[in-house]
């Protein structure tokens, strides 16, 4: 390959079809696909269907969608395709939060069977005992890493496992009679929807901050306890990578307060059989299956955030659950405190499915090893990061890291005005992706890296190399960055037509009316 | 040095021992333990877990979920007529060719440039959706219809400033369970009555519960139990005297024939995109939709991604990225609108694909067979004595209420023999609608053959006179 030995950047070219939008595709009177007719005794016997519907429920012009043949519309997709990087081509390390490791092939194989993907979620119990059976043992296992009594995996993703908590933790004190607590606490360096899916629920939210081992106070969190205090959402190891080691006395206070505590652990990928929520005390908990247990990603969804519980709290959990008889599986919508449906069925069985399949291909020594090698790959990049000009990461100096870090740019910014944004535009001209962080940005130009387990030692030499051109750029030539990119698919792009509502276009046919005042 | 049975796992790269003694020695470390430093021994997990024996070889892995599959039987060789929020519909070849590549499904959360591709299919989703709907603005897709219904309704809070929402009480009660825990403790939700013998809205009933605390109304259409609701300008018309919000759920498969809701009066639409070329997956295949027109007020009160097309540094080349962006929960966390996450983009990119292959022509013609063939049924079944389908006196879609009352037998066991004969049985309505005694939910679409229609009818009629010869046998 072009790439030469000592670890220096591909000579990268993203895909680039300057494909036009679709609806510009339209060629009037092409079909993709056919669909069937009612047979003709059907048609004979019952008329054209249409007339049926009363008059003023008739459309009356039909959808503008575009028309266009079959080879077209897959080539036009697959085109688009090609103008994404995807985890299984790039080394896909820059997105840190997100655990972006290997979902294995053979899981795509297995959900496409259609003892998978042609199940109706209402039928009869005794016609889809596989399934219930794979959704109870998903559910035993993560009993076994987490240590809580009772999984639901009807949350669809992280942000709707903590609407669930803070659902369970509503519903907990209006049966308890005790209305009044109405404040949760989180931590800055916790996931942003710690905060918005308990503000949902009416929640005050408290957000404790770092100090400057980038951990939240004792001191400070005691100042927010009070009669008003329902919970506490939290992360552990916090955005930033560092394991907080005072988190029993967290929840604890917690606990003499009279609240309840909800572990954040969409990211789980470095403490897995290491230490687990029910030895920190938690209520609940709960782990993206799209993160640690591997279901791919899908371009944001569909993912599942499984959110588990004590036992205690087993009646509040969303309906149905999957029970064992010891001899057959049952569903059971009979719990007293539910706080009823945060979705339509049983979840993303898919994603179950896939978590199934990874925990079974690694097993208990798996899992440890997996995080074992996604702490050791993360401290590798760290010390690698740590060596390059321009880059810091801030807190806990000289401490080692869980599975990621919260890195900036600052110094660089400082000294050659190249920013996070312009070094993550530079990146994609080499095939790499780099990200931010979640806002607000308490980290000045931040970057997180989470290497998980799925990239070998050359791969992340790789990605520090790719750093290493980018930086070296900056300061040589900080121009060519902040014009970057220049080998991706598009170039920097416009952002006052997406903030200003006069050139907002969301639709084509917004754009249609509205590029205009372009 | 290797150490005995240490396992070098084809996930896992960097298990090899002389790999991890390479960087443990630039670490200047003897042990990955040592990295775990910060975490104190009380809070370390002592036991082992107690999972089952792994299985790592590929083929052995997959010979042992295929077993526990097969103990499953899908819809695939079975006729079933199983609806009410998950459908059985055909799933074009392409849609699953672009689903499964690569580069979309194991994609997340890139940027506009090195995943352009992916800003760039999910605003032709939104558009091509927005065509169907008839509206100019469409979201990123949300989980599925039950989110998209409780936030459709908080945005109908948030632009009234008003905290009643009125909804229709033949909405799926699985929604409805969402709609009041999403709802509850900012939003009250007020049952609006059905007509019993057609179905649709006591517009009486709507009129005398509407007021100035009322924040919208909420109604699907089609029905959850399959009518259609053919009141609908009437309805937003209650709604708007009280300078209120029209909400309606709809069925995105319908629109190929059915008035989309903005046409008699919606300010926000939403539903579920599953019947837009995604497989059922036990109801994993499910994603809402969210749609408004295109003013400020609506727009600012999403808290999904908008993806919007831009220009870019070079002329004439298209850019996508965020609109508005600041409104977000990633943005301003707890001070955004609600949250947004990871939530089902790659269905979005599947709809998008079936839209752009069916075109308006596909989604009529698919409209007329679903219902030639569901009248069909409702035909069939109803010259079997006792059973009357539909049950409500209105025009329906792809799904009925089938009324078993006259038949002196339980769906629960019309639907046990169905299931000897292959066939699934509608969904019974029992326990959540009680004031419907022993009927059942039938979905019909495309995908049934007309011999399918026949065979199932057949064996109903089978069942239902074979138990009534032997209750009167038995009264004899």
């Amino acid at each position: 390959m072009a790439k030469d030995k000592t670890n220096r950047v591909r000579k990268f070219h993203q895909a680039k079809w300057d494909e036009p939008v679709i609806f510009e595709l339209d060629t009037k009177g092409e079909r993709g696909i056919k669909v069937p007719e009612a047979e003709k005794e059907i048609q004979e016997q019952i008329g054209d269907g249409v007339s049926a519907l009363p008059e003023n429920m008739r459309r009356k012009d039909p959808p503008a969608l575009p028309e266009i043949s079959q080879m077209r519309v897959l080539k036009h997709f697959l085109r688009l395709s090609q103008h994404c990087l995807g985890a299984d081509l790039n080394i896909d390390i820059g997105q840190g939060t997100c655990t972006m490791k290997y979902s294995p092939k053979i899981n795509e194989h297995l959900v496409r069977m259609p003892e998978a993907s042609e199940l109706h979620p209402w039928q009869d119990e005794s016609t889809v005992q596989g399934a219930l059976e794979i959704i109870y043992k998903t559910d035993c296992f993560l009993r076994e890493i987490s240590g809580l009594d009772q999984f639901t995996f009807q949350p669809g993703g992280g942000s709707a496992a903590i609407l669930c908590m803070a659902s369970i933790v509503h519903k907990y004190f209006e049966l308890k009679g005790e209305p009044g607590r109405d404040e949760i606490i989180t931590t800055i360096f916790s996931h942003p929807s710690d905060a918005a899916a308990a503000a949902v629920k009416g929640y005050k939210i408290i957000t404790l901050y770092q100090n400057e081992d980038g951990l939240p106070e004792l001191e400070a969190l005691k100042k927010a306890l009070s009669e008003r205090t329902a919970g506490l959402f939290i992360t552990n190891p916090e955005d930033t990578g560092i394991f907080n080691p005072k988190i029993d006395e967290f929840t604890k206070l917690i606990h003499e307060a009279g609240g309840l505590c909800g572990y954040d652990q969409a990211n789980a990928n470095g403490i897995l059989g290491i230490t687990r929520a029910r030895e920190a005390d938690f209520d609940m908990c709960f782990f993206n299956l799209h993160k640690t247990f591997s279901s791919p990603h899908g371009c944001g969804g569909p993912g599942l955030g499984a959110l588990g519980v004590k036992k205690e709290l087993r009646d509040y959990l969303p309906v149905p659950l999957v029970e064992y008889s010891g001899k057959s599986y049952s569903v059971n919508f009979d719990l007293p405190n539910t706080i009823g449906k945060m979705r339509g069925f049983f979840g993303v069985f898919p994603a179950v499915l896939r978590a199934y399949a990874w925990i079974m291909s690694l097993g208990a020594e798996g899992l440890k090893e997996a995080a074992r090698v996604a702490v050791l790959n993360n401290n590798y990049v760290l010390k690698k990061i740590r060596e390059l000009r321009g880059a810091s990461a801030p807190y806990a100096e000289g401490r080692h890291r869980i599975e990621q870090v919260r890195y900036s740019w600052q110094k660089l910014k400082e000294e050659t005005g190249v920013s996070t944004e312009d070094v993550i535009c530079r990146m994609a001209d080499f095939g790499f992706h780099l990200w931010t962080s979640h806002h607000p940005f308490v980290v000045p130009e931040p970057f997180t890296i989470e290497p998980t387990e799925s990239y070998s030692k050359e791969e992340l030499d790789e990605y520090i190399a790719g750093l290493e051109k980018v930086v070296e750029e900056a300061y040589e030539d900080p121009e060519k960055v902040k014009n970057a990119p220049h080998n991706s698919v598009v170039h920097k792009i416009d952002q006052s037509t997406l903030d200003d509502p006069e050139k907002w276009a969301i639709t084509w046919r917004a754009y249609l009316k509205k590029s205009k005042n372009w | 040095m290797e150490k005995k049975n240490k396992t070098i796992h084809p996930y896992i790269p960097n298990s090899v021992p002389e790999i991890q003694a390479k960087m443990m020695e630039y670490l200047g470390i003897k042990d990955i333990e040592e990295l775990y430093a910060d975490i104190p021994q009380h809070l370390r997990f002592k036991g082992e877990m107690n999972l089952a024996d792994a299985i790592p070889s590929e083929y052995e892995l997959k010979r042992h979920v295929e077993g526990i599959l097969s103990k499953n039987l899908s819809c695939n060789n079975h006729i079933s007529f199983l609806g009410g929020g998950c459908w059985q519909h055909y799933v074009p070849a392409i849609c699953d060719e672009i689903n499964q590549r690569s580069e979309f499904l194991t994609a997340y959360a890139g940027e506009p440039y090195e995943d352009h591709g992916r800003f760039q299919v999910l605003f032709e989703y939104e558009s091509l959706m927005a065509e169907l709907l008839d509206m100019d603005v469409v979201n990123v897709p949300t989980y599925d219809w039950c989110q998209a219904a409780g936030t459709a309704i908080r945005m109908a809070g948030r632009i009234t400033g008003r905290r009643e929402i009125l909804v229709s009480d033949t909405v799926s009660p699985e929604r409805l369970a969402a709609i009041r825990n999403y709802c509850q403790p900012v939003m009250n939700v007020i049952l609006v009555k059905h007509d019993p013998k057609n179905g649709v809205m006591d517009l009486e009933d709507l009129e005398s519960k509407s007021s100035a605390e009322t924040a919208g109304v909420y109604f699907e259409n089609p029905s959850f139990l399959g009518f259609i609701e053919h009141q609908g300008d009437e309805i937003s018309r209650i709604v708007h005297t009280h300078d209120a919000i029209c909400v309606v759920g709809v069925d995105p498969v319908s629109l190929g024939i059915i008035r989309p809701p903005s046409q008699y009066g919606a300010d926000i639409v939403c539903g579920d995109i599953q019947g837009l070329g995604v497989h059922m997956f036990f109801g994993g295949g499910l994603g809402g939709f969210i749609a408004s027109r295109d003013e400020e007020k609506y727009v600012m009160e999403y808290p999904s991604r908008l993806f919007g097309i831009t220009k870019t540094a070079v002329d004439g080349e298209y850019g996508f990225g965020d609109v508005a962006y600041e409104r977000t929960s990633f943005a301003e966390r707890e001070e955004g609108k609600e949250f947004v996450g990871t939530h089902a983009a790659l269905w979005g990119i599947t709809a998008a694909v079936y839209l752009s292959l069916l075109g308006p022509n596909g989604m009529k013609e698919l409209n007329t067979t679903i219902l030639q063939k569901s009248r069909y049924l409702m035909k069939n079944l109803s010259e079997i004595e006792g059973v009357r389908a539909p049950y409500f006196n209105s025009a329906h879609f792809k799904e009925f209420v089938v009324d078993f009352n006259g038949t002196g037998k339980t769906v629960q066991d019309i639907n046990a023999s169905l299931l000897s004969k292959k066939i699934f049985g509608g969904k019974s309505l029992r326990s959540e609608f009680p004031e419907l005694g022993e009927s059942a939910l039938f979905c019909v679409t495309e995908i049934h053959t007309k011999k399918d229609l026949d065979t199932a009818t057949q064996a109903i009629r089978e069942i239902v006179e074979a138990v009534n010869t032997q209750d009167f046998r038995e009264d004899g």
